[in-house]
């Protein structure tokens, strides 16, 4: 178990990033204690803005800024940094080709006791169907850390899916990152997992079960949504001829539906999903809201064994 | 030049490049080109041949359908040649309907979601700010376009940051697509919101260049940001386009309409 929150590993890095370059900014929108930038604004009074509760403005303004040469990093709740401004993000940002990076933080279940307003179960297939845009989602504290001074050379708009608190270390210090290709974590040839996100520590759990009913299942944690990483997923269903697929999101045009596009185009294959079956959010614990919308890791194995069957 | 024959020359241009293609947002070009001229002609640190100027002035045309107007006055500035007018939303064009930044030379913001423009402007205000480069930052919003939310978000924003390098024009013609905006959803008073939201503001008429200028140098002196209150006439100098009324926000305008309008613009 990692001992620092994401939002901290996000502060520490981004207060490197704005340390190196003169250009970087970072723009709240009443949420900088939430999302762990607040103390910036003590560091860079003249770069870390405020522009209150105007989600809508603040990606404007970012816009405006990256117009000027700065790259802004916005940030809000997954659902308003995404659904609430995607006219401001697609024209803005992305149409405009402006340089400006977007966090989302709380993503899909992880909102637990803001409950279903606050939970964004349809951010990744709002963004998606945006041209020019990257989604990524850090599954660990030293995958995000390695991941921000990429992401900051990437010049671009790219929406990053981040769960703000403590979270389970899936990577070592060892491991490398790359912005565009998935993180194979375990070989296997029965099915292959392709998960993001939170549900990538769950499916590390499903393995353990998986072995135990003599299934060798193939985990690939796909940090990266758009642009997929065709390869890595049609090289594993090359090999497993079967796929789950594991997201914290509704499974209509998230992971499964990201997945499903590259399958249905490559190498037909059968691919059940593990998500949230097109209902709202509710309030809760994610205890809880892992049951109520079957993403435990018991729910994963059932799904595998029963993919594996329509091979 | 004087300025009144450069604005007969926009308004020509802006006519002969929506009748190359037949149809366009001819009222809401027409009614901002004394604005337009004022800022390419008079007031903008700018050089056409170097149209990405560190520290230069910049103008973020929120209404980004009046791209055609734009395009005339760049073009009459030496941004580029007048036969590129006559591409005007030809396939392929550098020269869309609605500005384009990275399509066209000069435009310093792509607009035509209403209302973005503007909040994009306050946030290169801002950056000027932040960058100390002494430039200004003007933004021409519609009245159509101040029912937005995002104008509000963005007008308070600027005026809780002083932003007084951000002189911003209402170009109020007084129409919208769907009809006179009083009857549509009301604005009025105008003044008073602006005020209300920590602007400066002036009042001015948004076709006498005197008037537009001095309410440029008065912005200049104050310590938060400024909304000139342009009142215009929409389709301005072509008769038979202003009798259209709102209907003239985006109409047919043929090539045999040219000879007339021209004679009108010159007359």
């Amino acid at each position: 178990m990692s001992k620092i929150e994401m939002r901290a590993v996000y502060a520490e890095e981004l207060k490197k990033l704005m340390q190196k370059d003169q250009n970087v900014v970072v723009i709240d929108a009443d949420l900088a204690k939430a999302n762990g930038t607040w103390a910036l604004r003590n560091d860079f009074p003249d770069r870390a803005i405020d522009v209150g509760v105007a989600e809508q403005n603040m990606m404007g303004i970012a816009a405006g800024l990256a117009s000027y040469g700065f790259k802004p990093y916005i940030n809000s709740f997954a659902p308003f940094s995404t659904r609430r401004i995607c006219d401001q993000i697609t024209l803005s940002g992305c149409y405009a080709k402006q340089n400006v990076k977007i966090i989302g933080s709380d993503p899909g279940i992880s909102a637990e006791l803001n409950g279903g307003t606050h939970m964004g179960l349809e951010d990744i297939g709002v963004i998606r169907s945006i041209p020019d845009i990257v989604i990524f989602e850090p599954v660990d504290t030293i995958q995000f850390r390695k991941a921000m001074p990429v992401i900051y050379d990437y010049d671009g708009v790219v929406y990053i899916r981040m769960f703000r608190k403590i979270i389970e270390d899936v990577f070592t210090e060892d491991y490398e990152f790359d912005l565009f290709k998935a993180d194979k974590i375990k070989d296997g040839k029965d099915v292959s997992i392709f998960a993001s996100g939170i549900m990538v520590q769950e499916s590390i759990r499903a393995l353990e079960i998986l072995k135990n009913e003599g299934v060798d299942a193939e985990l690939i944690n796909i940090h990266t949504i758009k642009p997929i990483d065709k390869d890595a997923i049609l090289q594993s269903v090359a090999k497993t001829k079967c796929a789950v697929t594991c997201e914290n999101h509704n499974i209509i045009g998230g992971l499964f539906s990201a997945v499903s596009e590259v399958l249905i185009q490559n190498a037909p294959t059968p691919v059940l999903p593990i998500g949230i079956n097109d209902t709202f959010g509710e309030v809760g614990k994610m205890p809880y809201l892992k049951n109520l919308y079957k993403l435990n890791a018991q729910d994963i194995v059932n799904k595998c064994l029963e993919v594996i069957k329509l091979k | 030049m004087d300025l009144t024959d450069t604005c007969k020359n926009i308004r020509e241009d802006t006519v002969r490049c929506i009748a190359s293609i037949g149809v366009g947002h001819i009222g809401g070009c027409l009614s901002m080109v004394e604005i337009l001229a004022t800022l390419y002609f008079k007031e903008m640190n700018i050089d056409p041949n170097n149209p990405k100027m560190e520290g230069r002035d910049r103008l973020i045309v929120s209404k980004g359908h009046a791209g055609p107007a734009v395009y005339a006055t760049l073009a009459n500035r030496g941004y580029f040649s007048k036969d590129l007018l006559l591409t005007l939303n030809q396939s392929g064009t550098a020269l869309p309907s609605h500005c384009d930044m990275n399509r066209t030379v000069g435009i310093d913001m792509t607009t035509g979601s209403l209302g973005q423009g503007f909040s994009c402007a306050v946030g290169a205000a801002l950056g000027s700010k932040i960058k100390k480069d002494g430039a200004y930052v003007y933004a021409i919003i519609g009245d159509g376009e101040s029912q937005e939310g995002q104008i509000w978000e963005a007008a308070m924003f600027a005026a809780s940051k002083k932003l007084n390098n951000l002189i911003a024009f209402t170009d109020y013609n007084g129409m919208q697509i769907d009809g006179m905006t009083e009857d549509v959803n009301g604005l009025e008073p105008l003044a008073d919101k602006w005020k209300g939201f920590g602007w400066n503001t002036y009042e001015v008429d948004g076709h006498d260049l005197d008037q537009l200028a001095t309410a440029i140098k008065n912005a200049k002196a104050q310590d938060k940001p400024t909304m000139i209150i342009a009142k215009t006439i929409k389709g301005k100098g072509v008769s038979f386009v202003e009798e259209k009324g709102f209907a003239n926000h985006n109409m047919p305008f043929k090539e045999e309409d040219l000879a007339k309008a021209i004679k009108e613009i010159r007359g």
